[in-house]
């Protein structure tokens, strides 16, 4: 399950990274969420991989790491709210300035 | 109470902040009461925490009575009164200044200003560092948002630029933590500095690789030389008084890396000592370089002002590379000067910009001012405080940095430092030469600056004179800071009284 887990946030984060990469402002976008995703997949598997572990501490022997879990709830949220607002910031830019491109160019090459 | 004075600064902002959302518009009088109230609680609230951590001690506020290293602590110890009175005073100013009419031209201003300052309060008073990403969020979300105030086609690029690179940057900030969590299984700092000193030697790269990464990400918010593309168009397309906020962003992210860098990585981590220093020595000597290229090279008064910014990071940053209290402590007060004296020139900036009218702040001629004297006898003070010439502040921030280098330290920080000190001189007379004298004949401009305008102003600059006067006290105080930050067991014996008997 370890290498299943580290190969999808490795392909997560390396995706993320490419679209993040781009010039127009919708792949950007795509990327950052992308890699919020492979980081909140990250996090979780910090405490270490348990399968079918309680997150509590008094319940058994096999128990997980309830610390990550709580870190990534966080990360949901404060991703979720940072990824509303960029879109919208992402339409107004592509409303003011013309066009989607990142440095309001109207081509790539100048 | 008394006991609870610590998490006032958190608590204040975020208070004022959602009596400030009650109504999106009008209400023009009731939201700049508040909001010049709250700002002038936090200043006494951080004068009397100040106070507090001036006796030596350590205090902290387990948030819901979880005491460390299990709990959310917010820490006070002399660096971070320090860091939340500077951030206070500058609130103080900068809200006085947006009464002028600056909040007026978006929707509100204030109440996300307050958020901003609950950002600010919380970064620099945590003691964890999951925390510290939660503040870094908060500060983040609502500077995005004030950075877009008022709109325009340059403040909706420069956002795009910057939303963009910090969540990319808090993506970096979360895969740090996590590599550290999985590496200490702590997320306290003083706790993890503890776990340091017994770290089984294979996960010594992991937890350099969290450690450099942290550095990155810190880096980016100070604007360290290859990371800080961002800052000059987000801070000269900024409104004024959210651009004199941002004064003090960057030095968030200098307090988190003098904070995780002397605590956790100090000189108890075993193999890991200043694994960070010889990273932020060269790159704060080539961000000094950098910044005084791009000073001399500024067409725009607010462009060179971000460029200033950038020469104090450099600054600062070179403190934090030598890596002992003299500098930690000259730094310190280079920190405060800088912070303030900048703030103000955005705001002077923004002032001179209002009153040319059309050519604004770019640096070309135009008509005369109305009130050009007093306008340029400001902006005189502000230049001298801000290169770096005696008798005001500057001249004292750069000569105790100078002085804190040694060996050869010596050799590359003095003549870069004067070289920028040199270069920001000559742009910013060619500047005020330009815009005060090199007038057209005809009509003065422009009509008579709000009061509120100037008292705001006039309060940011008037540090430059104060902290040549009370440069006793503010520098023992600043020596103290740099003493205490040497000796990380004092926090980490304060927070974990059992961490002690494990040495």
């Amino acid at each position: 399950m370890e290498m299943l887990y580290a190969i999808t946030t490795g392909i997560l984060t390396a995706c993320g990274l490419y679209l993040t990469l781009r010039g127009r402002t919708f792949p950007v976008v795509v990327g950052l969420t992308l890699l919020s995703y492979a980081v909140n997949l990250f996090l979780f598997s910090m405490g270490g991989l348990t399968t079918d572990g309680a997150a509590l501490v008094n319940e058994g022997t096999n128990i997980a790491d309830p610390l990550p879990q709580a870190l990534v709830l966080t990360a949901i949220v404060i991703g979720f709210a940072m990824t509303a607002f960029v879109v919208i910031l992402a339409m107004r830019a592509r409303s003011e300035v013309g066009n989607d491109h990142v440095d309001g160019k109207k081509e790539d090459h100048e | 109470m008394i006991q609870h004075l610590i998490v006032f600064p958190v608590v204040l902002p975020l208070v004022a902040g959602i009596l400030l959302l009650y109504q999106r518009q009008g209400l023009v009088r009731y939201k700049r009461t508040v909001s010049v109230v709250a700002s002038i609680l936090l200043l006494f609230v951080s004068i009397a925490l100040v106070n507090q951590a001036a006796s030596g001690d350590i205090t902290y506020y387990a948030l819901g009575d979880w005491q460390p290293p299990f709990g959310v602590v917010l820490v006070l110890d002399r660096l971070s009164a320090l860091m939340v009175l500077v951030t206070s005073i500058l609130a103080v100013g900068a809200v006085i200044f947006a009464c002028g009419g600056d909040d007026e031209k978006g929707s509100n201003f204030h109440g996300l200003f307050q958020w901003q300052l609950l950002g600010i309060n919380g970064a620099f008073l945590t003691g964890d560092l999951f925390n510290l990403f939660v503040f870094f969020e908060v500060l983040l979300l609502a500077s995005y948002a004030l950075l877009l105030h008022g709109g325009g086609k340059a403040r909706i690029q420069a956002s795009v630029h910057y939303v963009v690179l910090n969540l990319a940057g808090s993506s970096l900030f979360l895969i740090a933590v996590g590599i550290l969590y999985g590496a200490t299984g702590t997320l306290n700092m003083a706790d993890m500095a503890h776990k340091l000193s017994n770290l089984p030697a294979e996960r010594e790269g992991l937890v350099t690789a969290g450690a450099l990464m942290l550095l990155v990400v810190f880096g980016l918010k100070a604007a360290i030389l290859p990371l800080y593309f961002w800052l000059p168009r987000a801070y000269a397309a900024a409104p004024a008084p959210v651009a004199a906020l941002f004064a003090i962003m960057t030095k968030v992210g200098i307090y988190a890396i003098l904070r995780v860098y002397s605590l956790i990585f100090s000189d108890q981590a075993g193999g890991l000592v200043a694994l960070e220093q010889p990273w932020v020595w060269w790159l704060a000597l080539a961000t000094l370089a950098a910044a005084g290229v791009g000073v001399i090279a500024a067409r725009d008064l607010r462009l060179l002002i971000a460029y200033l910014v950038l020469i104090s990071v450099g600054t600062l940053l070179a403190g934090i590379g030598m890596r002992s209290p003299a500098a930690t402590s000259a730094l310190l007060y280079y920190l405060i000067h800088t912070t303030l004296i900048t703030g103000g020139l955005f705001l002077l900036a923004e002032m001179i910009g209002l009153q040319r009218g059309k050519p604004g702040t770019r640096i070309v001629k135009g008509r005369p001012l109305v009130q050009g004297n007093a306008l340029a006898l400001t902006f005189f003070i502000g230049a001298i405080a801000v290169a770096g010439l005696p008798p005001l502040s500057g001249a004292l921030g750069k000569a105790l940095m100078l002085n804190a280098a040694e060996g050869g330290e010596r050799l590359w920080l003095w003549p870069l430092l004067l070289l920028t000190s040199l270069a920001s001189l000559i742009a910013l007379s060619r500047a005020g030469s330009t815009l005060f004298w090199r007038s057209h004949r005809g009509s003065p401009s422009g009509s008579n600056l709000s009061r509120y305008q100037w008292i705001g102003m006039l309060w940011l600059l008037s540090a430059a004179p104060l902290m040549v006067a009370f440069a006793g006290p503010v520098s023992s105080y600043t020596q103290a800071t740099g003493e205490q930050l040497a000796n990380p067991q004092l926090l980490i014996n304060s927070l974990l009284p059992d961490a002690g008997d494990a040495q």
